[in-house]
């Protein structure tokens, strides 16, 4: 009996939620008294895959076969149910991520094994299998109980602190029985729309509201962005009127985000908005209305104008990194 | 075009929530319950559009009890052509997403559309099981889409960007924004919703995984520290010091 944990990479290294899915699997193994076998496909880096013993694996199957170089939640899911099957797996982790919330429907159904999607805590493993994940868009948490043999957890993105050890992991050669026929979808290209870093997974993000007045008055917020290394975000209402891309909006029926640190400008904070953000640790809010419901969510508030006041922030985060690097 | 959209009911976005029964029961008291929004605006509307577009029909199929049937009547009215209600309280997302493969089996539509996710339990589940319950491609994320023949080429959201993906009928797709527009329900599709053919179907065998024990609310802030705007260099402070985040 083990934890597996799929390790999901792009363009032959590990994503940033693998490494936080592979130390999660590891600390529920530690709590069940298992080992954390990682799984790993297509065509990576062997650094990249005896890196994951940092994370806490200790050995890693590794499918080399280079179809696994474009997702197909299909097969991808036929490989993580023979590998569980392999390794004789108690608990399955997955990253919530885009390619990891089609994944996990797919195994739950294929393994007949319960799933709570979008996990953000370790489960309680005494008794029964508990775990927590919010639910109503961070409006609440429910306490799931899992009660097939497998589990499957799937890990949402800044949720958990990575531990790192000096361990290495062996990396072991893992075939997977696959036709080009479980291949149903193809991936033809990709359209890149932010350099940095992607907004699911970012620490800080930097986001903008009605309040803002029109796009053209961006800049400034990508400024801000910049400085702290942040991605950019936006309000519900910015994104309708196409001020800003589809994939920034974050809100309730958009993305659900939990940064280290959010930054809302000229957002009022409609409950519904709240609801997306409201698991980030620290909120800053900068707006002119001093009523805005959003300051009573937040840790810190600035009542001014917009336009004052980031452009001082700007100036002032800037002085602050020039004397503290 | 033979499609089928699945159609979930949640509480409206504006929902205070609350729990009783010592926080073991989602309270309904005051709630106002809607077609869930991605299923409504992108899923349904790109269904009608491509049917309009290219012939054919569009069934929406709800897992629910009758309290279900305004949301249905809803989809009905924004046009789709007839639906289905499959008569079981939907226990967790598996049972409800298996629920819907065993009515769609032998059917042979030829495009399953779900939104991404429930407002509720956000999951991301209904799209990915029915795929797999019935061994067929999944396109989850889909921000547009564009028919030719048989063949369906989808533009789905991956971190940072879109990847582009190809993909024959029959097939899943999970819908979100961008990949339509929403569509109010007019007069004359809402008198038109009151005949148009609704089914009750008798649920199949099923399973349930996993069980809600008990909610939480999230822990309420303390109260906000407001910083003078003329002195945002102390903001900066509280940030490095205090919250030790940058």
């Amino acid at each position: 009996m083990s934890v597996l944990v799929f390790a999901e990479s792009a363009e032959g290294k590990f994503r940033k939620s693998a490494r936080e899915a592979v130390s999660y699997a590891s600390k529920v193994a530690r709590k069940l008294g298992k080992e954390t076998i990682a799984l790993a496909l297509g065509t990576i880096d062997a650094s990249e895959l005896s890196g994951l013993g940092k994370f806490g694996a200790t050995k890693v199957l590794h499918a080399s076969d280079p179809r696994f170089d474009k997702f197909d939640s299909g097969a991808f899911t036929k490989a993580i149910a023979q590998a569980a099957q392999k390794i004789n797996a108690e608990v399955i982790v997955l990253s919530f991520s885009n390619n990891g919330k089609a994944l996990g429907p797919r195994l739950s159904a294929r393994l007949k094994a319960g799933i709570v999607p979008g996990v953000n805590s370790l489960p309680e493993t005494g008794g029964e299998f508990v775990v927590k994940k919010s639910v109503f868009s961070g409006k609440g948490f429910a306490n799931f109980v899992i009660n097939t043999p497998v589990k499957i957890l799937s890990l949402s993105p800044n949720s958990m602190p990575v531990e790192q050890t000096e361990q290495t992991a062996a990396v072991e050669p893992f075939s997977v029985e696959i036709t080009d026929k479980d291949f149903g979808v193809q991936v033809v290209g990709v359209e890149k729309e932010s350099q940095g870093v992607p907004l699911p997974e970012a620490e800080v993000v930097v986001s903008g509201g009605r309040g803002l007045k029109g796009p053209e008055n961006w800049g400034m917020i990508e400024d801000l962005a910049k400085i702290l290394g942040a991605a950019t975000a936006c309000s519900r209402a910015v994104s309708d009127v196409h001020w800003r891309p589809h994939h920034e909006h974050v809100g309730q029926t958009g993305l659900t985000i939990r940064p280290n640190l959010y930054i809302a400008v000229g957002i009022s904070g409609a409950i519904q908005h709240l609801a997306g953000v409201n698991g980030s640790k620290y909120i800053v809010v900068i707006n002119n209305d001093p009523e805005a419901p959003f300051f009573k969510y937040a840790d810190y508030g600035v009542v001014g104008d917009a336009f004052d006041v980031v452009p001082k922030l700007n100036e002032a985060l800037k002085k602050y990194f020039a004397s503290n690097n | 075009m033979k499609i089928l959209v699945c159609i979930s009911k949640v509480p409206d976005t504006t929902t205070k929530i609350n729990f009783k029964e010592n926080n073991t029961k989602f309270s309904e008291e005051n709630v106002q319950w809607i077609l869930n929004p991605t299923d409504e605006w992108y899923a349904l509307v790109r269904a009608l559009e491509l049917k309009e577009k290219l012939g054919g029909t569009v069934t929406v199929v709800h897992v629910g009890k009758p309290d279900s049937d305004p949301i249905i009547r809803k989809a009905l009215a924004i046009g789709a052509d007839d639906a289905v209600r499959i008569d079981a309280e939907p226990a967790d997302s598996y049972f409800a997403g298996a629920q819907i493969a065993e009515y769609a089996r032998g059917k042979a539509y030829d495009i399953i559309f779900t939104g991404k996710e429930t407002i509720n339990y956000n999951g991301f589940m209904t799209g990915g099981v029915v795929a797999e319950s019935l061994d067929l491609p999944f396109v989850s994320l889909a921000m547009s889409l564009e028919m030719e023949g048989s063949a369906a080429t989808i533009k789905r959201e991956i971190e940072g960007g879109k990847e582009v993906v190809k993909v024959n009928t029959p097939f899943v797709v999970s819908a979100t924004k961008g990949l339509a527009e929403p569509r109010i329900p007019n007069m004359r599709g809402i008198m038109a919703a009151k005949t148009k053919p609704f089914a009750v179907a008798q649920p199949a065998a099923g399973s349930q995984f996993t069980f809600i024990k008990s909610y939480e609310l999230p822990a309420q802030k303390q109260s906000v520290k407001l910083v003078k705007s003329d002195n945002v260099a102390e903001l900066v402070e509280l940030l490095h010091n205090e919250a030790k985040i940058i």
